[in-house]
């Protein structure tokens, strides 16, 4: 990981705070993107970091959840670091800072309010690039056994026994 | 112990399908010693094999060769290549399906005659009535082994069964509980009894809920009477000079195409498959498709009156614990015009797991308004909706001959509008749910769309007169003695109720027929 300068002549430190703004939390530097507490790290294989960065900014903008972390949406969309899924994306992303320095910020990801970005993606709602991103995401990210217990959702219980002496019929409040 | 039968075979009955209609005709007939060949499009997969987890068990089990859909529902929206729900194995739906076993009210075999003229709908009384069927009912609900039938007690409430009788109860309604099921409540059946697992619609891997895959199939093939062929794909039923069909030409499972002889051919493959292949069938001699006289083949398409109500509490509910669809209310289930509709509805307890819910609960929908829905998982209780919807002849299946499936077919186009009386007791029917769980301190209500048509309905109508529709009052056809229709496309109305019990009664009584017609030597 370089954390000199990154393709576009950011410093590291500015791309830190660029993204402290936005809340995205990412380091991103050449063909890597990683989290500041390591708590993952993506190599890139075909899109650009910043793309990916956005990418998973925007993710979380669709399907906010407080609660789930960075980690999970970049599971969700990491299928699309592919050679031949890159350039749609590359595509998708740049309109979307497009329609972001449309509305007079720096781009989508220095968008520091959810509800400005919100504002872009409404724009943009119709169009193939979203429905792709948002469709992919039903399954990519709510299909992740890791973020079921998040929701309390307990997922497979056969092996468990079933529900017959572990709760099926403990509602207390009624 | 399969029979293996030759493909030369020409003293065979040939039933394509193996799901609630297919696989009960197949056993039945096999019980009464006539040699049976069942083509079953899907593989053959039993409890040790159901997964508990929605997607992979969808992958496993769903019905997904392509399809495609028109008109003005919302699943040609949300979910285009996917216009139902169904599975394609061994068992058919009944492997999926949640068990909620209900008989006709006694008025709704007699639709036209009930509700009068409505217009754009294309209702007709069915031939047959509510006591020509109770005996083949009793019969059904034996086989299922159906709760509050017989001496079979009800099945216990989950937590979302109990906030949804609070509702009701709160509301004044009377009939509410815990539904007839075909669910074992007791260990004193055949099958174990349920174990509150929650994943009744990806194949109950205790074996408590009754399917065709792992009752009905493997008794007929006890006998040596039955042969279920898996994977084996039928493309095209065959017919001789005289108009009498002869065997079927099916794909096996490695893709070539074989012809199986037959003495008698009955089609039970659900509502879309089963018009698909008359109509795929077409020949010189019948250019608009096999039992088309009427024009009625693929026509009628109903899917009922759907859509469910989630609420999210202030308190958990964990509603994903124990039997998916154990608690209903039938006071709505009625006719009753004065609330603006012909027909009824039943409100069922439903719950989906985090996967499906994403999927379904406002498909398309995204941003804090979904996902706060989602983050308060746990303290949601649901409820599907199930009513009567009118026929339509412009609802229906076509071929596509612009999409084919992976054997070269055309697909099935499935074309779809809301009668305003659907549309009508939908409205209804949302109101009553919400004020369900309003009663019980709902802080959020949704109102959900209806999903992929898991009740597939109609599409080779019963009809007393060969003008009116596809089949006769034993699900013969009108045009050629020896061809059958045994599923559920030959609804001539759909009820409020869920379809399944009135298509295994259907069913036993069709073998019964099949059987003393065979043995008289009248096909
Ligand atoms: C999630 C879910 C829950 C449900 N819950 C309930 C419920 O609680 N109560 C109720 O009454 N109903 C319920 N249903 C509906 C019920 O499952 C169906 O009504 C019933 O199974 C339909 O029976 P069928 O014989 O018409 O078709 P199916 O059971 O679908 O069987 C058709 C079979 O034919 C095969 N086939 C199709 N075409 C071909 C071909 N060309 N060659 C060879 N084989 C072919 C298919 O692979 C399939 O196995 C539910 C359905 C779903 C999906
Ligand atoms: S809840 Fe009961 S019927 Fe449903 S899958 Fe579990 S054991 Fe089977």
């Amino acid at each position: 990981m370089t954390n000199s300068n990154s393709p576009r002549g950011l410093t590291r430190r500015q791309l830190l705070s660029r993204s402290a703004a936005a809340g995205a939390g990412f380091v991103v530097g050449v063909g890597f993107v990683a989290a500041p507490n390591a708590a993952w790290a993506k190599e890139m294989v075909a899109l650009k970091p910043e793309t990916f960065a956005t990418l998973v900014q925007m993710a979380r903008d669709i399907y906010p959840h407080d609660r789930i972390a960075d980690e999970n949406y970049v599971i969700a969309v990491k299928g699309y670091d592919t050679t031949e899924a890159a350039p749609a994306i590359e595509a998708g992303i740049a309109s979307l800072d497009a329609a972001a320095r449309g509305q007079g910020f720096a781009s989508y990801i220095d968008t520091g309010w959810e509800r400005d970005r919100v504002d872009i993606l409404r724009g943009m709602e119709d169009s193939a690039f979203f429905q792709q991103i948002r469709g992919g995401l039903v399954t990519g990210l709510y299909n992740q056994k890791a973020v079921w217990p998040i929701f309390g959702y307990e997922g497979a219980s056969y092996e468990q026994g079933g529900y017959i002496d572990r709760g099926f019929n403990d509602i207390n409040w009624l | 112990m399969a029979a293996p039968f030759d493909l030369n075979d020409d003293g065979v009955v040939v039933i394509i399908g193996t799901g609630a209609g297919g696989g009960v005709l197949a056993n039945e007939l096999a019980q009464k010693g006539v040699s049976v060949v069942a083509l079953e499009a899907g593989g053959r997969y039993l409890p040790d094999d159901y997964v508990n987890d929605e997607w992979e068990s969808f992958g496993q089990l769903a019905w997904v060769d392509p399809r495609t859909t028109s008109g003005d529902w919302r699943v040609a929206k949300d979910f285009s290549g996917l216009p139902a729900w169904i599975v394609k194995a061994v068992g058919g739906t009944t492997t999926h399906w949640a068990g909620a076993s209900l008989r006709f009210q006694d008025h709704e075999w007699k639709a036209k005659t009930t509700y009068g003229d409505v217009q754009g709908a294309n209702l007709l009384d069915w031939p047959i009535d509510a006591a020509e069927m109770a005996p083949w009912y009793d019969k059904a609900e034996e086989k299922l082994g159906v709760t509050r039938t017989g001496d079979r007690p009800g099945l216990p409430g989950n937590n979302n069964y109990l906030v949804f009788e609070k509702g009701a109860k709160a509301l004044g309604y009377k009939e509410v509980h815990t539904g007839r099921m075909a669910i074992m409540s007791s260990d004193d059946g055949e099958r174990i009894k349920c174990q509150q697992t929650g994943f009744c619609f990806q194949g109950c891997k205790w074996g408590a809920k009754w399917s065709a895959a792992y009752t009905d199939i493997p008794a007929g093939e006890a006998t040596g009477n039955l042969e279920v062929r898996e994977n084996a794909h039928v493309a095209r039923i065959l017919h001789n000079e005289e108009g009498k069909v002869t065997g079927v030409e099916y794909f096996d499972k490695d893709g070539n195409l074989q012809m199986q002889k037959a003495r008698i051919v009955c089609v039970a493959g659900n509502s879309f498959e089963s018009p698909r292949l008359l109509l795929n069938s077409a020949s010189s001699m019948f250019p608009d498709g096999l039992a088309n006289s009427s024009g009625q083949v693929g026509r009628n398409y109903m899917r009922h009156m759907t859509g469910s109500v989630y609420a999210t509490f202030d308190k958990p509910v964990r509603m994903w614990r124990g039997t998916t669809m154990a608690g209903i209310i039938q006071d709505e289930a009625k006719h009753d015009p004065s609330r603006g509709f012909v027909g009824g509805y039943e409100l069922e307890t439903l719950s989906l797991g985090i996967p499906f819910m994403a999927a379904f609960l406002d498909p398309g929908a995204w941003g804090r308004e979904f996902t706060s829905a989602l983050d308060a998982y746990e303290n949601m209780a649901g409820m599907w909706i199930v009513g009567e919807d009118m026929p339509q002849e412009t609802n229906r299946v076509t071929l596509n001959h612009d999409v084919k499936d992976q054997w070269g077919l055309p697909v099935a186009n499935v074309h779809f509008d809301d009668h305003p009386n659907d549309i009508a007791m939908r409205n209804h029917a949302y109101k009553q749910g919400i004020a369900v769980y309003e009663a019980v301190g709902a802080t959020r209500v949704f109102p959900t769309p209806p999903y992929p048509s898991t009740h597939n309905l109609g599409t080779n109508r019963m009809s007393e007169n060969p003008r009116d529709g596809v089949v006769n009052r034993w699900g013969q056809t009108h045009d050629i003695a020896n061809l059958f229709i045994s599923d559920g496309s030959q609804f001539t109305t759909g009820a409020a109720e869920n379809p399944t019990l009135t298509i295994v009664a259907l069913a036993i009584r069709q073998a019964d027929h099949i059987a003393r017609e065979m043995s008289a030597g009248n096909i």
